[in-house]
């Protein structure tokens, strides 16, 4: 039998049909909804007469648009309200589970899928937010799409969608202290480009990403499409079971033992071949910043921004517009550059280990008075546990303010906006132009990075605030 | 959704040398709060073509009047970040039924074929000789023919082909989209779901 990926395992067994000379048609065992990808979607669905297929598959929650302050009052904002409204209209028409704001589950979609069990290996899963690659920590083929796919996948459970290639990327060796997920992340964006991963599925390997929890995961394939890719994933292990069994939509009894294994069977065959491959030690990695307007553009925290003198012709140009956006110049250093504000949160840090990782930091610190920080939990259950654990206590103590969940200054659909001209070290994924409000300066880092910045009030190296 | 078939294409271009173009700069996400798709061409570009005062920027190409066209050239890896279809939907209103690059990122293009956006991939050296064109002579005019795959330079008379799925070929040139095809398989899709439990 010829031998397969993790990814050929999942994707072969779920192509119903395969259009002529054209893409698979893909069938998708889950559909995660939000309030800004699928109005047009559900308006597309009814003017064809047309129900939702399988509603039973299909959850959803607002979180792109909700304010995260005061979520018990109506929103504010005219056109966020109609956006969130819509959604629990159509959902209540189609009979579409929602996590509507106030729900016990409500939160961003990526965070909630994981910790409801949703997310399980072997499955498909789409949801129209680029973002979806996250799921795919779990041994899952999980990617975003746009509107109209979302109005397929409403309409068949289905998707035309031609297959990726395959990319494999292994990290071997030991993180180094101050080192996470988040920092691995960036450095593969930093090594192979916003573009180095398109048209593929990633697959991360090796000893620094098996040792990695769960969460780690999830922030590291969140990351994937960052680098151009469709999605990542990593093979189903203990780690993976130990984390879903008994969440609840996690299968029980003997469904469980079926299930598992499914799941043991998933892992990429020795000897199957991939398209791309690339290799990385984790000795090289320190904790990273990134100093222009795309993920691509990040360093080492102790190390200096580019001088571009390689760069020649629309490369040279569109480095020198990007460094203009963020008020730098070319072989600046990293380290001690001031800022203005500190976001944590987003589907890519915003889970319960990002919080405690952030909180442990800044114990018995205070915040920079210079800074305005922003703590966004990913969900109502991370809020819970927050708030259970004693962190919002400690970050309350350090100066900081604890909101409530929501996207947030991620992509500042609502109020949390940066202003204009301000530099931010964010948690986040991407810190392109005007992603945190228009005319706002995102320099991306880890929980930890962001803690350190946020004590000092400029870029600092976190090991150097880091008990030894 | 409908959108015009396309056929065949002869227009003048504008250029757009810049690489990355992210879909947050094709339409900023405070633009995202409609719930039809209407209008989004207003904002198409809004932070590159807008000062905060709502006036517009004169150094931005789109509000340049020497340059038109419904053929926008730009620099690689084109619809890089958010999955958002409003970035397609914003070209198609402003006017645009061709994005020239030599790299797209994936979502975008799949996006921009499922609304009657040609996305065509030319060679790196093939996009900085169009880029050159126009900017020496902004009325130059470019073919873009579907059924041959082709963009034509009609100035230098240069040509290149391009590729694109055969079925998405199909569908644009007769103006289809997937949702008809994929409910019309109804029986083998709950057939599949049979066979999965």
């Amino acid at each position: 039998m010829a031998t397969k990926t993790l990814f050929d395992k999942i994707w072969d067994s779920h192509v119903v049909t395969q259009v002529e000379g054209g893409p698979d048609v893909l069938y998708i065992d889950r559909h995660l909804v939000h309030e800004v990808t699928s109005p047009v979607a559900f308006l597309g669905l009814e003017n064809r007469g047309l129900k939702v297929y399988r509603p039973q598959n299909t959850i959803a929650t607002p979180d792109h648009n909700v304010p995260t302050i005061d979520q018990h009052l109506t929103i504010q904002e005219d056109l966020s309200r109609h956006q969130v409204d819509m959604l629990t209209k159509n959902c209540e028409k189609h009979g579409i589970q929602l996590c509507g704001l106030n729900h016990p589950w409500h939160g961003i979609v990526h965070v909630i899928g994981p910790e409801l069990g949703i997310t399980q290996p072997g499955r498909t899963i789409v949801c129209g937010d680029s973002h979806t690659s996250t799921h795919g920590a779990f041994g899952a083929v999980a990617f975003g799409i746009g509107t109209s796919e979302v109005e397929m996948v409403l309409a068949s459970q289905c998707i035309l969608q031609p297959k990726p290639k395959k990319m494999r990327i292994t990290v071997d060796g030991q993180l180094k202290k101050g080192v996470t997920a988040k920092d691995i992340a960036l450095y593969i964006i930093s090594q192979i480009t916003t573009s180095g991963g398109t048209g593929h599925f990633i697959e991360y390997a090796g000893t620094a990403i098996t040792s990695l929890s769960m969460e780690g995961r999830m922030t590291l394939c969140n990351m994937s499409i960052e680098s151009g890719a469709r999605g990542g994933l990593i093979a189903p292990d203990e780690t993976t079971f130990e984390y879903i069994k008994g969440r609840e939509y996690a299968p029980k009894g003997e469904e469980w033992d079926k299930a598992l294994a499914y799941w043991k069977s998933l892992p990429t065959d020795e000897n199957a071949v991939f398209d791309t491959e690339f290799h990385f030690d984790a000795a090289d990695i320190e904790p990273m910043i990134t100093y222009g307007t795309n993920p691509g553009m990040g360093t080492g925290v102790t190390k200096a921004i580019p001088t571009g003198e390689e760069l020649s012709g629309s490369d040279l140009l569109t480095f020198q517009k990007s460094l203009e956006y963020m008020g730098y110049h070319p072989g600046d250093k990293m380290l001690g550059k001031p800022i203005d504000f500190v976001f944590v949160g987003s589907c890519t840090n915003g889970r319960i280990e990002d919080l405690r990782a952030f909180a442990a930091f800044v114990k018995g610190k205070k915040k920079a008075p210079s800074v305005t920080a922003w703590i966004v939990p990913g969900s109502k259950q991370v809020e819970r546990a927050a708030r259970e654990e004693g962190l919002v206590e400690i970050l309350t103590e350090a100066g900081f303010k604890f909101r409530q969940p929501g996207c947030s200054a991620c992509l500042a659909m609502n109020d949390d906006k940066i202003p204009e001209g301000k530099y931010a070290v964010s948690t986040s994924n991407r810190n392109f132009e005007g992603r945190q409000g228009p005319g706002a300066r995102t320099l991306l880092a880890s929980p930890l990075t962001a803690a350190a910045a946020a004590i000092t009030g400029v870029v600092t190296d976190p090991r150097e605030l880091m008990d030894a | 959704m409908a959108y015009d078939k396309f056929s065949t294409l002869v227009s003048t271009a504008i250029p757009l040398q810049v690489e990355n173009v992210d879909t947050d700069q094709i339409i900023p996400a405070r633009f995202l709060k409609a719930v039809e798709r209407k209008g989004f061409g207003d904002n198409l570009f809004r932070d590159w073509r807008y000062d905060r005062q709502n006036q517009p920027k004169p150094d931005f190409v789109l509000n340049n009047p020497t340059y038109s066209g419904k053929i926008l050239i730009a620099g690689k890896n084109f619809g890089s970040g958010s999955s958002r279809e409003h970035a397609a939907w914003a070209l198609y209103d402003y006017g645009f039924r061709v994005v020239v690059s030599s790299f797209f990122a994936d979502i975008f293009k799949n996006n921009a074929l499922n609304n009657g956006l040609l996305p065509v991939v030319v060679t790196p050296g093939f996009l900085q000789k169009l880029l050159d064109t126009v900017e020496q002579n902004p009325g130059a005019e470019f073919k873009v023919d579907l059924a041959t795959q082709s963009i034509v330079n009609l100035t230098s008379g240069e040509s290149e082909t391009f590729d694109i799925n055969p079925y998405k070929k199909h569908c644009l040139i007769n103006g289809l989209d997937d949702i008809d095809y994929l409910v019309s398989l109804k029986d083998e899709i709950t057939e599949f779901e049979k066979s999965k439990q």
